[in-house]
């Protein structure tokens, strides 16, 4: 296989649900690709269809009334309309996933390393010894102190950035390709959210894997991702590299992003500036941009969709930049 | 361990204690229970009441009473009945608690394998007919009252089809203890069995599907899909592993209650002389003795039963196990 391939290319992906006989759009083609060895962020706030993203190309959405279009390329192969049984084979081995809390995330009644034994052995023939060992050197790795007495453990027995740990051990357990990261550190205090961000940077170089970076953290995406795609309200709303993106955003509602983390040298901000209004209800969002009624610069264009456009190193859904009225670059410059 | 142990026992003794204290009172307290009437016969002399009187300690102050009843009850075992005379109590207890014993302990297998599958099978196909049509059967299960049942099942099997190969080896209503013969206690014992646990295996069923559905929605159970397990080990493994603390939860309340004589109504139906016959008949005659003796010996399996729940639990929920 090609070593610029992706290894994971999403194309034009809808999902909606059936809610009252209507179709309630969720998602509405969305289309990024992850490289080898690349951590993609996905950030946009609740309910802009991050989660609902990863889930479907974890192929773990199965309710009733779910429409999911488009493509998503796992290595070549085509994950979405894939049968339960060949995803189940994905699942766990090629492509893991973290869950943002890891609270509820294990199940209870069960050791952390029953658990992680358990992800090994449904896709590896090995014993049970054998699967210990494993899990015991991944916990080891994760960071986790005393490895062989914390696999005995129960969930509840652990602090949050522990069992956050032990979970992106048992992700690791079969050495997946792609890990889904959904939210991995919202859960967790600051100072331990630095550490797993660290052990997640770290991953590509130890362990060879693609990241997708699910957050509604801008700081979190800084620190950690070498590309970025924006979602507001089920729609991309800018795409491209990290460095790019945060030195001059192309959409309003990134820059507005941006200018709502608190800046690191400088005056300190009377107040924080924030985005006025909430998202759209997927059910009444507007026909041309999702972000123009909270947008400082709406004007009559606005009122059809516009496309994803090229424009320097990013895509941007605005018609700005092609109007010749671009985002003005960033003043102050995000602390690296 | 055995300060739990001592804990859990002295629980129990003040339990008892309370309960017997209550029946006590209440009974005394009853209009018309006065026992000296009864034991003296109709139209007794006043002399003869009061001679009954004073032989059997009713004239006494009621602590008296109370702890006299108590020692004969619990360490001389020889309380007699009241309306029976001379008939003992503790012996009558102890030949009926195995009858019960075996009714609940058969029941409860049954029921508790029946519902599980039938919980579970309801989950696994939740929303198709399969599903539907377990849960209706398990409202009807639910709403057939036991007696009416037992009644048919034994017009079935002892009258109308007895004749025929299918239900020839039922044998006549009574019960075989299991130390005479395994077989005849089994046969004897078999269809009291189903029909005392047709009720429970709807409602455990339901509980346990409802319990399964709600679990299905938990983020652990997505944890388990994502790790690539296949849906039935998701759904055995993780969700009914983990339903089953609400289930034992539900299982240890009303299997105590059938030991203790809830099983009234079936003991009735099939000739069973059970506890819960034992208890009934005291109640309709009144009789104090035994119903102190069933009153308590009910009670001695209430505690127990939840004794061996929370043992049961501490197995089942690792965060019990540090709770305490």
């Amino acid at each position: 296989m090609d070593a610029e391939a992706p290894i994971l290319e999403v194309r034009d992906l809808s999902v909606s649900f059936r809610s009252q006989g209507r179709d309630v759009p969720i998602v509405e083609n969305v289309s990024f690709a992850v490289g080898a060895r690349e951590i993609l962020g996905i950030v946009g706030e609740s309910g802009s269809g991050k989660s609902v993203t990863a889930m479907t190309i974890m192929g773990l959405i199965d309710a009733p009334g779910v429409r999911v279009t488009g493509s998503a390329l796992f290595r070549g192969q085509e994950l979405i309309g894939m049968p339960q049984k060949a995803l189940r084979r994905l699942r766990g081995r090629k492509i893991a996933m973290i869950f943002q809390d890891p609270m509820t995330a294990f199940t209870p009644v069960y050791t952390i390393g029953w658990q992680i034994d358990e992800q090994i052995r449904a896709h590896e023939k090995l014993g049970k010894a054998e699967a210990r060992s494993r899990t015991v050197r991944l916990l080891g790795d994760m960071g986790v102190p005393d490895p062989e007495r914390t696999a005995n453990r129960y969930p509840h027995q652990l602090s949050g950035g522990l069992r956050q740990r032990a979970m992106i051990a048992m992700a690791l357990s079969c050495n997946p390709a792609l890990l889904i990261a959904d939210e991995p550190t919202t859960a967790l205090d600051v100072t331990v959210q630095a550490q797993i961000l660290d052990l997640i940077r770290t991953l590509r170089a130890d362990y060879g894997s693609s990241v997708l970076l699910i957050t509604h953290d801008m700081g979190v995406v800084a620190e950690t991702c070498d590309r970025v795609m924006v979602l507001y309200s089920g729609r991309i709303a800018e795409r491209g590299p990290c460095d790019a993106i945060f030195a001059h955003p192309g959409h309003p509602y990134t820059a507005a992003l941006l200018d709502s983390i608190p800046p690191l040298t400088g005056p300190r901000p009377e107040r924080l500036p924030s985005i006025a209004g909430a998202p759209p209800p997927p059910l009444e969002r507007p026909v041309g941009c999702a972000f123009a009624p909270r947008c400082h610069f709406t004007h009559d264009t606005c009122h059809a969709l516009p496309p994803l456009q090229r424009y320097g190193q990013q895509d941007i859904a605005c018609v700005l930049p092609k109007e010749g009225r671009p985002m003005p670059p960033r003043v102050t410059e995000y602390a690296q | 361990m055995a300060a739990a142990l001592l804990r859990r026992l002295g629980q129990t003794l003040f339990v008892l204690f309370g309960i017997s204290v209550l029946v006590f009172l209440v009974f005394f307290a009853t209009p018309g229970a006065d026992p000296t009437a009864r034991i003296a016969g109709k139209n007794a002399s006043p002399e003869t009441m009061a001679k009954v009187r004073h032989e059997y300690g009713f004239d006494r102050p009621l602590p008296v009473q109370y702890a006299t009843m108590m020692k004969k009850l619990f360490i001389t075992r020889d309380l007699a009945s009241y309306v029976d005379r001379g008939e003992l109590v503790v012996p009558e207890i102890i030949e009926a608690a195995p009858v019960t014993l075996s009714l609940a302990t058969g029941g409860a297998v049954i029921w508790v394998l029946a519902s599980v599958t039938m919980g579970t099978l309801a989950a696994a196909f939740r929303g198709t007919w399969i599903d539907r049509g377990l849960m209706i059967a398990g409202l009807i299960g639910i709403s057939i009252p036991v007696f009416w049942l037992g009644q048919v099942a034994n017009l079935i099997t002892q009258a109308r089809y007895h004749d025929t190969w299918l239900f020839s080896w039922v044998p006549g209503l009574g019960y075989v203890p299991f130390t005479e013969s395994p077989i005849g206690w089994f046969k004897v014992l078999i269809i009291p069995w189903i029909v005392l646990a047709v009720l429970f295996i709807g409602i455990y069923g339901r509980v346990l599907r409802a319990d399964l559905v709600a679990v299905s929605g938990e983020d652990f159970m997505r944890t388990a899909r994502a790790k690539g397990l296949s849906p039935a080990r998701v759904l055995l493994r993780h969700g009914l592993r983990t339903s089953m603390i609400t289930f034992v939860s539900l299982f240890g309340l009303d299997f105590a209650q059938l030991i203790g004589g809830g099983a009234l109504l079936t003991e009735v139906v099939f000739g069973l002389q059970g506890v819960g016959r034992l208890t009934y008949q005291a109640l309709s005659n009144l009789d104090l003795p035994l119903i102190m003796a069933s009153v308590m010996y009910s009670a001695v399996f209430v505690v127990l039963a939840n004794a061996v729940v929370d043992v049961i639990y501490v197995f089942l929920d690792p965060r019990v196990r540090d709770g305490r």
